[in-house]
């Protein structure tokens, strides 16, 4: 699954691991989904896409 | 208010190690106070056992505080850990076992043996599914 996490986290000046944290996982998890190699549940990328106002979708494409 | 993630699994973390290392400590003294400082006594014996049974239970417990305390994809981590470890101390195990009983190994297929297979495959295990997801 491919996702814009890197660019927004870039767009709104956040560390991996302030995302992290703002999220409640470890900095590992949010490079491994910004990568792609990990997937992400439904309750955590709801949280992402409510901390960027967007809704999920537009951050989540499936490949 | 709720705990950083990453405090709360650095606190789990030494948690689950001080369980760990009494249950440790009270194996060794279950083991071999028994063989070496009170040898014969056999309800100081019971006792350090029944001992060793309620710290394993405080391990677990810890354990279990643990994975709970971890985010999901540490927990996808450790349970593929888990279920190769497990599977391999089934497989490995019972070949191990029927090696000794059909005589091909002349020494005794000991329990021991099986924990520290278990241990290495564990330990293994979640070194290279945290190499994966870096």
């Amino acid at each position: 699954m491919k996702n814009k996490i890197k660019v927004l986290r870039a767009e709104h000046d956040l560390t991996q691991e302030q995302l992290a944290g703002k999220v409640d996982v470890s900095r590992q998890t949010i490079n491994a989904i910004e990568k792609g190699k990990f997937d992400p549940s439904l309750p955590l990328a709801f949280k992402i896409s409510k901390l960027f106002n967007m809704s999920i979708e537009e951050i989540f494409q499936n490949e | 208010m709720k705990e950083p993630r990453v405090e709360l699994t650095k606190k789990n973390t030494l948690n689950l190690a001080f369980w760990t290392g009494a249950w440790v400590i009270n194996v060794a003294i279950s083991t071999f106070g028994s063989l070496l400082l009170w040898e014969g006594n056999t309800l100081l014996t019971v006792f350090v056992i029944l001992l060793n049974f309620l710290v394993g239970i405080g391990m677990i417990l810890a354990n279990i505080r643990h994975l709970k305390g971890l985010d999901e994809l540490q927990r996808k981590i450790q349970l593929e850990a888990m279920g190769i470890a497990l599977g391999l101390a089934v497989v490995a195990g019972l070949s191990y076992s029927t090696l000794d009983q059909t005589n091909i190994i002349s020494y005794n297929a000991e329990i021991a043996h099986l924990v520290i297979l278990i241990g290495v495959t564990y330990m293994a295990a979640i070194l290279i599914g945290n190499s994966r997801y870096r």
